[in-house]
Formats: structure tokens, C-alpha cells, sequence
């Protein structure tokens, strides 16, 4: 039975539709995040969680319970907000207390408990501090600290990271998903960084203009994109617009290149198909090295980019703008402008259907 | 996105805020349309007792005038001394903010007594003339609101570069301060201006003591004979201030506001 | 110092006590709601114009205009004579007295706080509300534990601003009451224009005693606002 379910949640501002009905179920403990642009509605939807905003439609349930009327002081739930939410006229000690001292619990064990926590996130010795004093990576674990003092049901996290150092963030993004083992405590988070959102999460829900475009895991979600959209916003992709000539074969004609791919495999002749490449599959050889065979695409080195271990090149192919990832070690023999030879592997590549019929500009492969 | 809903509470703040603020104004309104026989409303007699008054418009030209002359004052002892400062004193300036809270702390009727008592000895076309003795003490009372908004303006801009990208074009400090500099500060220029306009047209307390015959001095005299037409200056009094207010919103737009904006008690 | 002048300056001293913590109380709660989340950007505009000209509005036109509502004949009073059968000069309420002249100075108390507030409302951030609310607390409970001790510092200064202000009024009053209304700056100015009796020694004296009262309310003023903002440092 799903622990937290949001059903049919439907959220606007005047014309504007932030949220279109979404549905997301969670397993007690599990770590659900919500990745998306600026926009998407998946801070809206986090509001709403937590309760300081109503939904116009749909449902908040947790454990059996509708939530939905209820205030956000009564739900029960921890929030991490972005930046700036403790307390500035109380200590670290202070504001993890504060939650505690709300339910008046009794002094020594609010003590223990702060005591706890703060030494839970790493932060025993810096109890006595104002906020102010504070970097904001500690602010952070303060609030988490904070947050989690009440012993909430539910976890939420407003982009956590967002305002921090890069090297801060992917620390503590570790730490927050150790702790959140540790106590098992089921967690919605929101971010933009798909990288932190795959890295940490069990699930991950995509959302774009209030609508969830596909929930899976994060390997799912890398391998397998739904929607173009997603293909496009998880990691890099090489988006091949082709139109299927041979749906037994596996065969499809992309810039007037024939390609052959197993996910072609049982598509109907003519539909028009993306085929999605990720970088690191893509096999490059200069072209005067005689490469023969098939699916292959020409090209021009256009850029590199060094990326540490990897290098990303850029190919100026016939129609398209190819990306490969290659060992940093092997881009000295394809400098900019040489002209080269891109393999699309047979197996490994995605096909996402994107209509029938003929492209207006595209030339109807049976007249050739 | 937040909420976009007001709080109940909010709300009724609010309302019991603008009946309280607004029904003095109300009062005077209908105050000033009574008419003396009936003692009910309405007639425009407090009116037109006031427009052919030619005392109303004697004072009201001198208080305008006592205005004009204090801003000009102002603005011209002011101007280059914030500017000196900021550009040449920077240690100086606590100091200068130091001093121009002294007006704002003294009490006007404090320093009215003192004035006239330093004064005793001036000259008598300073001493027994508004022009002479008034304009000075309005220079001291408006001080604290000249100094901060100009102060606020010379903060807002780079004087060093102004002033160097100034004179390394060949100019002198006159034309750097009237061709550079002034341009520059014009919005804060101007808001003090303001602001010095609504003090000095309802400064009562020294032009009071010092029995000269300004506007505010004015409408006290006419209520002891007329207090309808006192209640319809009273509401042009306001309207004038109201219009000082909103000339310095629009000339400040979109810059924050010093938050001393009052000075008549 | 003779007793009916220390007299005096008690009766201003208390004046200006009650309307500089009632105009902070009020201020404060009337600038809250405009300035909080969820409230039209144009009424705080609208709100901090009208701030600025009723609190320049204060001295002789103010009276006027309180004694047009309340006074014997004023508009409100004669609304609640006719309308509500209800004679508050009949109970003991009197425009001419202290309780008056409190009522009158809030006219501009109120709009003066709100003004010298504003700036730290707006440093209150919306998130310190939200986690407040996530963790337990009520709205009482907010400003008790967080809302109040950040604003205090100005709250402070704001009470300081507000009495000085109430302490120094001149115009307001002499407007009201003219010389029989017996607070310091009226006296002084009684003393020192002397219709009747001249005496700008004993005005310059009063006035001293006022700076006095000033002095001992700075002096009163440092540690507290120390002490109030200890956690900025």
C-alpha cells in the first residue's frame, strides 16, 4: 500500500496552470525525487505537500489519511527549504530545538535529541553558533537537523542545494541520501540537476508544465526515456530524426543515410522516429581511414571539450548536430576539422514515435 | 509561486487603519461645508470667506516663498559639502550624520528659544524679517531631510569616477559639480526639495514663536473667529503636503525611500 | 524644580510613553499586513504615501481635523449623539485632555512607525513564517520565538523615534487646547511669547529639563538595543 500519494493534483494561478492533475505513489522510506526546468510545478507541488498552499483539485494522502484540509503546522512533515530558512536570532542548537520545544517536550531530552542530530549531520561542534556565522552547506544540515527533530512522517526538500558550491553540493547530497537510509524516512525532493536527482534518488518523477512526462528509476530513466522531452533533459542525447523504411528489418533512413537498430524493430513503414544515441555509444574513426560497413554517418570535427577523463566532441554531420564522449586519450588523433566516420550501434539506441506521415520538408523516402 | 490570497486578518487591519486615517479627513470636509447659520450642511461660505481674505493669500505666498528660499539655501550649502565629503572625506561623514541628527532630535520648540536667543544681537533685517531669521532656522529643521537624501544620492553613484572622468576631460570644479555631478543626484535633489516644500509649508511651532506670519500661523487665526473656514484650510493644508508627497513619489520611483519623511509635530 | 512643573513634564513624559508604545504596537501590526506575503503590491505603495503625509500633516490642520470628528460638535460625535444615542462627552470623554491629545498624536505615531518599520518588515524573510509553521508553531508562536526578537532591535529604535517625537509636539497641541493643555513644550512656549507672563529664563530652563528627558531616554536606549541584537554580532 502506497504510503504518500498525491492523486490528481491540479494546481492554478488565474490563467496559468502550474500543476495538470499529476499522480505520484511512494513506498514508506523510499526517496522520491521531482526533476524538471524552472516551471514545471515541481516546487508547486512540493507547497502543496507541505501545506502552505490548497489545491484547487485532487488529493494529498499519507498513510490512509487525507491531508488535503489539513494546516501545514499539523501535518507533520519536515521541510528543507532552499536557503535562508533558520531562525537568525537563534542559535544552531536553538533552531533544531525549535520543534521540539513547540510539542514542549521536556528540556533534557529536547537536549539529547539536538545533541543527536547535530552530530547526525556532522555539526557537533558548532551547536553555539549563530546562522550568520554559518557557511551555507552547514545552514543546510542545520535545517535538516531541524527538520528531522520532530521525527516527521514525510521529508521535503525545496532544492536543497541549489545555492551551494558545486563541490558542497555533491557532499552533501551524499550525506542527506545516507541519513535518509539510515532512518528510513520516506522523502520527496525537489531539483533541476538531473545528475543529483539520479544519483541519490530510488525514484525519479520528470515533470514539465505540470504534467509528470514519465516515474522510473534512475537507470530508467537513462536508458529508456518515454518522451522526447525527457530523452533531452536526462543526460546528453544524440537525436536522430529518421523515418522507418523497413519495420522487419529494424531499418530507417536518417539524411539520407540508411541505419538499421533493433528498437526500429516492429514500427510501421514511414512513421517518424527519433532514434536516440547517448554520446558514449557513438564510435568515431577518421574517414580516411577507409572505413567501410553500415550505419555510419559523415561528418566534420567541429569543437572539443575537455571534460576531465572524457573529451566531448562535437560533429557537424548532414543534418544534425552529433555529440560523442570519447577518453580524453584518444581525441589527439580526431582534432577540429577532420572529417570522420560516426558508427550507430545496432543495439543500445532508443526509438521514440513521434507521429505518421511525412515530415513537410523531409522527402518522401519512396521517391528515391 | 506563493499564495495570492490576503490574510483575514490583514484585511481587517486594514480597514480599521483606513477608517481611522480617513474619517478626520472626512470630518474636515464636512467641517468646512457647514454653514454658520444653520451649523448644518452646506454652503460654500467657509469658502469664500477664505478667498476674500486677502490675508490667505499674503500668507501663503510667504510660506511658499520661505519654501523656496529654504530649499534654494539648502541645496546650495549642502550640495558641495555632501559632495566634499564624499569625494574628498570619507571619515568625515559619520561625522556630518552625526550633526545633522541634531535638528531632528532637538525639539522645534527648543530651538526656536534658542534661535531667537543667539539671534538677539542680529541685525534687524535679519532678525525681525522671515526672510532673514525664519529662512535660517528652516535651513537648520530641514537639515537632517536634506542632508539624508542627498547623502542617500551621493551613495548611489561613483563620485570618484565621475569627478576624475570629469576633470580628465579638462573641466573645472564648478562645471564638474553643475555639469556632472548635479545631473546626477537631480532624484535626490529633488526628493529632499520636496520634502523641505511639505515641512516648511506646516511649520507652525517656530514661525509661531518668532510671530511671524506664515500660512500654519494663519489658519490658527482664522479659528478664532471662524473655525469653518479654519477646518477649509486645514484640508488645503493637506492637499498641499498630499501633493509634495506624490511629487516625490514620482520624481523617486522605483528608488528606496529614506524612512524620515516627518518633521511637523 | 518647582512641583507643578515636574508636573508637567510626567504628564508629557506619559503622553508620549502611551503613544509611542501604542503607534509601535498598531504601526507594526498595520505595516505587517501590507508588507506581508499574499497582499497587492500597490496598497504598500499607497500605504507608505499616505504614511508620508499624515505624518507631516501633524500640528495645527491635525487638531483641526480631530476636533471636526470629536470635539463637542465634531462629526463623529454628533453621529453618536443623533445616531447611536450615545454621549461620549457625557461619560467623560474630552477632546481637550490628555486622553484626547493621546488619540490625536496617533495620527502621526502610527504612520511614523510604519514608515521607520517598513525596511525591517521587509527583511523578514516569508521562509522563517513557512518552517515555523512545517515544525509546529502557531502564528502567536511565530512572533513570540522569531517574528518579534528579529524586529526588535528596531522596534527599539522605532519607540525611541516615536517618544521623542511625542515629547517635542508643540503645534498638535497648542492647535487642541492652546495654553491649557499642560505639557512641557506648550509651557515653554507659553513662557518664552509671553502674553501674560514673560519669563524666557524660566522657558529656557523648561527646555533644558526637556534635553534632560532626551538624554536619560538615549542613555536608556543603548544597552536594551545591545542587548536586543545580540545575535547579529
Amino acid at each position: 500500500m502506497a504510503y504518500l500519494e498525491l492523486q490528481e493534483l491540479r494546481r492554478a494561478f488565474g490563467p496559468v496552470v502550474a500543476l495538470d492533475g499529476i499522480n505520484v505513489s511512494m513506498e514508506r522510506g523510499e526517496f522520491l525525487s521531482l526533476l524538471g526546468p524552472s516551471g514545471c510545478g515541481k516546487t508547486t507541488a512540493l507547497r502543496l505537500v507541505a501545506g502552505f498552499d490548497r489545491p484547487d483539485g485532487g488529493s494529498i494522502v499519507i498513510d490512509g489519511k487525507d491531508l488535503t484540509r489539513v494546516s501545514p503546522s499539523r501535518r507533520d512533515m519536515g521541510m528543507v527549504f532552499q536557503a535562508y530558512s533558520l531562525f537568525p536570532n537563534m542559535t544552531a542548537e536553538q533552531n533544531v530545538e525549535f520543534g521540539l520545544r513547540i510539542r514542549k517536550n521536556r528540556r533534557a531530552a529536547r537536549r539529547k535529541r539536538v545533541g543527536e542530530l547535530l552530530e547526525l549531520v556532522g555539526l557537533g561542534h558548532a551547536g553555539k553558533r549563530y546562522p550568520h556565522q554559518l557557511s551555507g552547506g552547514m545552514q543546510q544540515r542545520v535545517a535538516l537537523a531541524r527538520a528531522l527533530a520532530i521525527e516527521p512522517r514525510v521529508l521535503l526538500l525545496d532544492e536543497p542545494l541549489s545555492a551551494l558550491d558545486a563541490k558542497v553540493r555533491v557532499q552533501l547530497r551524499e550525506e542527506i541520501r545516507r541519513i535518509q537510509t539510515q532512518l528510513g524516512i520516506t522523502t520527496l525532493y525537489v531539483t533541476h540537476d538531473q545528475e543529483e536527482a539520479l544519483s541519490v534518488s530510488d525514484h525519479v518523477a520528470v515533470m514539465w508544465s505540470g504534467r509528470i512526462e514519465q516515474i522510473g528509476t534512475p537507470s530508467e530513466m537513462y536508458s529508456a526515456p518515454a518522451t522526447p522531452f525527457v530523452a533531452e533533459f536526462i543526460g546528453t542525447m544524440n537525436r536522430l530524426e529518421a523515418v522507418v523504411v523497413d519495420g522487419e528489418s529494424g531499418e530507417v533512413e536518417h539524411a539520407g543515410t540508411r541505419l538499421t537498430v533493433d528498437a526500429a524493430r516492429g514500427r510501421s513503414r514511414g512513421e517518424r522516429v527519433l532514434v536516440l544515441v547517448r554520446p558514449e555509444l557513438l564510435e568515431l574513426e577518421p574517414s580516411t581511414n577507409g572505413v567501410g560497413g553500415d550505419n555510419n554517418l559523415t561528418g566534420e570535427v567541429s569543437t572539443h571539450t575537455f571534460l576531465g577523463s572524457v573529451t566531448r566532441l562535437k560533429i557537424l554531420g548532414r543534418e544534425a548536430e552529433l555529440i560523442a564522449d570519447l577518453p580524453t586519450a584518444r581525441v589527439d588523433s580526431l582534432p577540429v576539422g577532420l572529417p570522420v566516420v560516426a558508427h550507430v550501434p545496432v543495439t543500445g539506441t532508443r526509438l521514440l514515435s513521434l507521429g505518421e506521415g511525412p515530415a513537410s520538408d523531409e522527402p518522401d523516402p519512396g521517391d528515391r | 509561486m506563493r499564495r495570492r490570497w490576503i490574510a483575514p486578518s490583514a484585511v481587517v487591519w486594514l480597514l480599521v487603519a483606513a477608517a481611522f486615517f480617513l474619517i478626520p479627513l472626512i470630518a474636515l470636509l464636512l467641517f468646512s461645508l457647514k454653514s454658520i447659520q444653520t451649523g448644518k450642511c452646506c454652503s460654500g461660505a467657509a469658502y469664500s470667506y477664505v478667498i476674500d481674505d486677502p490675508q490667505f493669500l499674503d500668507t501663503i505666498r510667504l510660506s511658499f516663498q520661505l519654501s523656496l528660499e529654504t530649499i534654494a539655501i539648502s541645496l546650495l550649502l549642502f550640495v558641495p559639502t555632501v559632495y566634499w565629503v564624499h569625494l574628498k572625506l570619507p571619515r568625515f561623514r559619520p561625522v556630518l550624520g552625526f550633526i545633522a541628527l541634531v535638528p531632528f532630535v532637538v525639539p522645534p520648540i527648543v530651538l526656536v528659544v534658542g534661535l531667537l536667543d543667539l539671534y538677539k544681537g542680529a541685525p534687524e533685517w535679519f532678525y525681525a524679517k522671515p526672510y532673514g531669521f525664519l529662512a535660517a532656522a528652516y535651513v537648520i529643521l530641514a537639515f537632517p531631510y536634506m542632508f539624508f537624501a542627498l547623502d542617500a544620492g551621493f551613495r548611489s553613484i561613483d563620485v570618484h569616477t565621475l569627478t576624475e572622468a570629469s576633470q580628465s576631460l579638462g573641466a573645472s570644479w564648478l562645471t564638474t559639480l553643475v555639469r556632472v555631478i548635479l545631473p546626477n543626484i537631480r532624484v535626490a535633489a529633488l526628493g529632499g526639495s520636496f520634502l523641505t516644500l511639505a515641512i516648511v509649508m506646516g511649520e507652525f511651532t517656530m514661525a509661531s514663536l518668532s510671530a511671524f506670519r506664515t500660512f500654519p500661523t494663519y489658519i490658527q487665526r482664522v479659528n478664532e473667529s471662524q473655525p469653518y473656514a479654519a477646518a477649509a484650510l486645514s484640508l488645503l493644508s493637506f492637499l498641499i503636503v498630499w501633493v509634495a508627497m506624490l511629487a516625490l513619489l514620482f520624481v523617486g520611483r522605483g528608488r528606496p525611500r529614506p524612512a524620515q519623511l516627518a518633521a511637523t509635530r | 524644580m518647582h512641583q507643578p512643573y515636574l508636573d508637567q513634564y510626567w504628564l508629557t513624559i506619559k503622553i508620549s510613553l502611551i503613544t509611542a508604545g501604542a503607534g509601535c504596537v498598531l504601526g507594526l501590526a498595520i505595516a505587517y499586513a501590507v508588507i506581508r506575503e499574499g497582499t497587492p503590491r500597490f496598497l504598500r505603495t499607497i500605504l507608505t504615501t499616505f504614511s508620508g503625509v499624515a505624518a507631516n500633516f501633524a500640528g495645527i490642520p491635525l487638531a483641526f481635523a480631530f476636533i471636526a470628528t470629536l470635539g463637542t460638535i465634531g462629526i463623529v460625535t454628533t453621529f453618536m449623539r443623533d445616531h447611536l444615542g450615545f454621549d461620549p462627552y457625557a461619560h467623560g470623554f474630552n477632546l481637550f485632555t490628555q486622553t484626547g491629545v493621546e488619540l490625536t498624536y496617533m495620527y502621526f505615531q502610527i504612520p511614523l512607525m510604519i514608515l521607520v518599520i517598513a525596511p525591517a518588515i521587509d527583511g523578514l524573510r516569508q521562509e522563517w513564517r513557512e518552517a515555523a509553521s512545517n515544525l509546529g508553531a502557531s502564528s502567536w508562536q511565530f512572533w513570540r520565538h522569531v517574528g518579534i526578537p528579529v524586529l526588535l532591535p528596531s522596534i527599539l529604535g522605532a519607540f525611541i523615534l516615536l517618544f521623542g517625537n511625542s515629547f517635542s509636539a508643540y503645534a498638535t497641541a497648542y492647535g487642541l487646547a492652546g495654553n491649557g493643555v499642560f505639557l512641557i513644550p506648550i509651557t515653554i512656549g507659553f513662557y518664552y511669547s509671553g502674553n501674560v507672563l514673560s519669563d524666557p529664563h524660566l522657558a529656557q530652563a523648561l527646555a533644558f529639563g526637556m534635553f534632560v528627558v532626551l538624554a536619560v531616554m538615549m542613555l536608556l536606549y543603548i544597552p536594551l538595543h545591545r542587548r536586543s541584537a545580540r545575535w547579529m554580532r
